[in-house]
């Protein structure tokens, strides 16, 4: 069927086949391939997106229930070409390692900052536990959200709950 | 060490002197923007042009003879490429240590899961409905299978050599007889790990093209690209030159892409002769990556030891053995480095110290981060803890009797040349988790309290860095740098980057050594027709052996342009872009190439197991506190410690990142990862049910790095770092939860609850009894 979305500020009309999934759909039929497949069941959130603001799994997603929505990817971050300061701030820390999980990590904090934006470091915790991560241990990736919120030159250990 | 000018003791002294500029900073990771743009490119983000998609038929029986594979009805199989064993042009093993690994097995399946056959198809989701329509047909009448050490051990069934065993190994030091017969306390016991997956977030993944007649090209992600050239020159019978291997940004390796991917290539390189050169595209789906590739050894280990009253070690006695699985693969040299990561930082008069490493029908087990140590320092880290008590001395005190000091000789006979002070490393550990005072309270808690329960632990361990005995000097590592017409510096090395940092170090050691601006600085895509051939990228090697090759090239290089390009001895930033415009425009580009030699004092003998097994070891103490709670016997990590010293740290920060994750990973090995083996085989092969750390399950993990005056060795003194946190988390957990259960001594993980609660039944019962 024919759907139509908003992608990162764009609008795409698109035929899609109805079994497709909307991280497929973006992958293969738009070319976005910042958003990853890890395991296509909905159990490491590489593939998360925000779907009208809501961070999901893509690979649940049908890419017909996306249509009239509005999605935004890891390739929505930059503006311009510019690192967000939340790139910048995960770039900083060296939260990224392989970098496999960092698109869904970034749209997963990207969520929590818009709805609060001086997460404590449990509440941090909790908005990327769904995003698995092998290398960091995932330490770097909470010192960079503290630090973009202004959180880490008051507390230069942490003190995990 | 290297057929290079080296630096001589008094150039290294005037640069300490003068202080680092680049080595020792923490520099930004130099695929960092491509990486949280989401725009560095993975395996799976490529689509050729005409692309088919390949899959795997495998064995559904762990061992038995192939009678009919059936492509059943209702696929258009005129449409599909298929290739069998007859298909293959050269020879049908791929190259390992030792060469016995079927690419497809032909007469005998040894494992469930076997690769058997492959298809490709140019739609994806026609090749993933195919792959479920074709029944093996197998004999398995005659083929018992067995898939456990003690299966092996017993010989009821002999599938390998004369006993099973596919490797043995032995470290005899001292008068062992002599040592037991002083003793003032034995203590012996058997501890047993199982299997972990490596669980990559980017699964496996190749794409293959071979056309008939030119050169076989492989992407994809993996850690050594000339593995790979080794590995298909074998399977095409071509020459090595004719392969070329260009790795993909690696998502996750962890060793689990150490030979797998050699296997892979294989598969889709073999599926594009078949279709006539058409690229072939395999990428693992999360569950046929979990059923079919490598994990870590399982392990079953036997540990005696003597001590005098005091609590001096006298003697170590150990058999440590390896379930291998179904084939070779680097089981020989994981076996080889668990067995000498065995005896611990720890001075013994004598030991006996022996390991093998079983075949079984399981699906082959290989490299992975720690290679053998966890397993074997797992063991007689817990040991220490039982002496400890038997002794009356706290564990650490234990330790701190025994600890080997400059001079000492391991029992290998390699001398500690450098100035290490354990005592110091432990003592810093101690100091920052405030281990007396939470003994003290512990206690007290544990009185006080039924439903929770409190212990505190330590570990102390070292971990070689490099290829083990004489394997460096048999790699014989080249690496490269140029000034080009396109950068004013190009490092060329093999070794990948899979997000452990190698490539932001060598950049910082080249900026070091040609006093450069890291940003002038481009380091070579990994694709084999570019760069030499500087070895694998594993075994903690890489900042090491690869790094000091590059700083020696680099030496090189700025030898030759003082000598004829008019580069001044004290030379700035300036100086040396002006030399190489001057050298560019006289006699074009500058490549400088050294090749790794042991130094002299550095030798081995593998005969005897003895010399120097590695030429630089980092070393560690962990320091642990959990809480357990006696409902659900969750173990919840309060406190983690760790002091290293792994030398210079070219990047502090990516450091860090190394030993942080390292300790997660160590973390859910001993807490929560459980594979599932049934006939072999991962069945519970999803993130669902094979549970690794997730955020809200890191405690704090407080690493502190410790530098100890060292001899020589690594680029601007530097060691690898990789694997040293995978050797000390499990021991010292597990001796934290130990103690939180009053002393009763674990040996087995992963701990979890049902582990715990069952260990606790088991004592109810010999107690009743």
């Amino acid at each position: 069927m024919e759907i139509s979305l908003t992608i990162n500020g764009k609008n795409y009309q698109r035929e899609v086949d109805e079994t497709k999934n909307l991280l497929h759909f973006l992958r293969e039929d738009l070319g976005l391939t910042g958003t990853k497949e890890g395991c296509g069941a909905g159990e490491c959130g590489a593939c998360s997106v925000l779907l009208n603001g809501r961070p999901v799994n893509s690979c649940l997603v049908l890419a017909v229930e996306a249509n009239n929505c509005e999605i935004r990817t890891v390739e929505g971050e930059a503006v311009n070409g510019e690192l967000s300061d939340l790139q910048k701030a995960l770039h900083k820390h060296h939260a990224v390692q392989c970098g496999f999980c960092t698109p869904g990590m970034i749209i997963s904090i990207r969520a929590l900052l818009e709805k609060n934006p001086q997460p404590d470091e449990p509440e941090i915790k909790q908005a990327i536990e769904g995003n698995l991560c092998r290398c960091t241990g995932y330490k770097q990736i909470i010192e960079a959200v503290l630090d973009l919120t202004g959180q880490l030159d008051q507390k230069e250990e942490l003190t995990h709950a | 060490m290297s057929n290079s000018v080296v630096a001589p003791e008094q150039k290294e002294k005037q640069r300490a002197e003068a202080g680092l500029k680049y080595v020792g900073k923490n520099l930004e990771r130099q695929e960092g923007i491509p990486k949280v743009k989401g725009q560095a490119i993975y395996i799976d983000d490529i689509q050729p042009e005409g692309c088919l998609y390949g899959r795997t038929v495998r064995s559904p029986e762990p061992r038995g003879e192939i009678v009919d594979i059936v492509f059943e009805p209702g696929i258009p199989w005129d449409e599909f490429v298929i290739v069998k064993p007859e298909d293959i042009p050269g020879e049908n093993i791929c190259a390992m240590i030792k060469n016995e690994i079927p690419f497809l097995a032909d007469d005998e399946v040894k494992y469930k899961g076997e690769p058997l056959a492959l298809i490709a198809h140019e739609d994806q989701q026609m090749v993933d409905r195919a792959i479920n329509h074709i029944t093996v047909k197998m004999k398995t009448d005659g083929y018992p299978a067995f898939f456990t050490i003690d299966e092996a051990r017993s010989k009821q069934q002999v599938q390998y050599g004369e006993d099973n065993v596919l490797c043995s190994y032995q470290i005899e030091d001292g008068d062992l007889q002599a040592e037991f017969d002083k003793a003032d306390l034995i203590v012996e016991n058997h501890y047993k790990t199982k299997a972990q997956e490596h669980l990559y977030i980017e699964p496996q993944g190749i794409i293959a093209e071979v056309v008939p007649g030119e050169q076989v090209t492989v992407r994809g992600s993996l850690q050594c690209p000339y593995y790979i050239t080794g590995a298909l020159a074998n399977l095409f019978a071509i020459d090595e030159t004719s392969v070329r291997v260009i790795q993909t940004t690696t998502g996750g390796a962890f060793g689990g892409k150490e030979d797998y991917p050699s296997i892979l290539a294989g598969h889709a390189a073999l599926l594009s002769l078949k279709s006539g050169g058409r690229p072939v595209k395999m990428v693992y789906g999360r569950e046929e990556d979990l059923l079919a590739t490598t994990k870590r050894h399982p392990s079953d280990t036997t540990v005696r030891a003597a001590f005098d009253k005091q609590g001096k070690m006298l003697a170590l006695e150990m058999d440590f053995a390896l379930n291998g699985g179904a084939y070779p693969t680097l089981t020989s040299t994981v076996l080889s480095r668990g067995l000498l990561h065995s005896f611990g930082p720890y001075n013994w008069p004598a030991v006996n110290l022996q390991a093998r490493a079983y075949m079984t029908n399981s699906t082959p087990f290989s490299a992975f981060r720690g290679f053998g140590a966890p397993q074997s320092i797992y063991a007689l880290e817990l040991l220490l803890n039982e002496a400890a008590e038997q002794l009356q001395l706290d564990p650490a005190e234990l330790r701190r009797r025994n600890f080997l000091q400059p001079g000492d000789s391991m029992p290998t006979g390699q001398v500690i040349k450098e100035q290490i002070d354990l005592e110091q490393l432990m003592d810093r550990a101690l100091e920052k988790i405030d281990y007396r005072r939470k003994k003290q309270e512990f206690a007290v808690f544990n009185r006080e309290n039924d439903y929770k329960k409190r212990g505190i632990s330590l570990a102390t361990f070292f971990h070689g860095s490099g290829f083990t005995g004489d394997g460096e000097e048999k790699l014989a590592s080249r690496a490269g740098v140029k000034i080009s017409s396109e950068n004013p510096l190009e490092i060329l090395v093999a070794n990948v980057e899979f997000g452990q940092g190698i490539h932001t170090g060598f950049v910082q050691i080249a900026a070091e050594t040609c006093n450069l601006p890291p940003e002038l600085i481009e380091v070579i895509e990994q694709d084999t027709d570019k760069v030499p051939n500087s070895g694998p990228t594993v075994a903690s090697r890489s900042t090491m052996v690869v790094g000091r090759l590059v700083q020696d090239a680099c030496e090189e290089l700025v030898e030759e342009l003082k000598n004829t390009a008019g580069l001044p001895d004290d030379f700035t930033t300036e100086d040396f872009l002006a030399a190489s415009k001057n050298y560019l425009n006289s006699y074009g580009e500058l490549y400088k190439e050294v090749q790794h030699h042991d130094p002299p004092e550095e030798q081995w003998d593998e005969e005897n197991y003895r010399g120097s097994a590695y030429s630089g070891y980092a070393w560690s103490c962990d320091v642990v506190a959990v809480e357990l709670d006696m409902i659900d016997y969750r173990v919840k990590i309060t406190d983690f410690v760790s002091t290293v010293e792994a030398g210079q740290l070219i990047n502090p920060d990516m450091a860090a990142g190394q030993i942080e994750g390292g300790i997660v990973q160590a973390i859910g090995y001993t807490l929560f990862e459980n594979v599932v083996l049934e006939e072999g085989v991962m069945k519970n092969n999803h993130y669902a049910d094979y549970i690794i750390p997730t955020a809200a399950d890191v405690p704090s993990i407080d690493v502190e790095f410790i530098e100890f005056p060292l001899k020589n060795y690594g680029p601007y003194k530097a060691k690898g770092i990789g694997e040293l946190p995978f050797d000390g988390p499990a021991p010292a957990i597990a001796g934290a939860v130990a103690l939180a259960l009053d002393k009763q001594f674990i040996t087995l993980i992963p701990l979890l609850p049902e582990t715990i609660h069952d260990t606790l039944s088991k004592l109810e019962e010999t107690t009743d009894a």
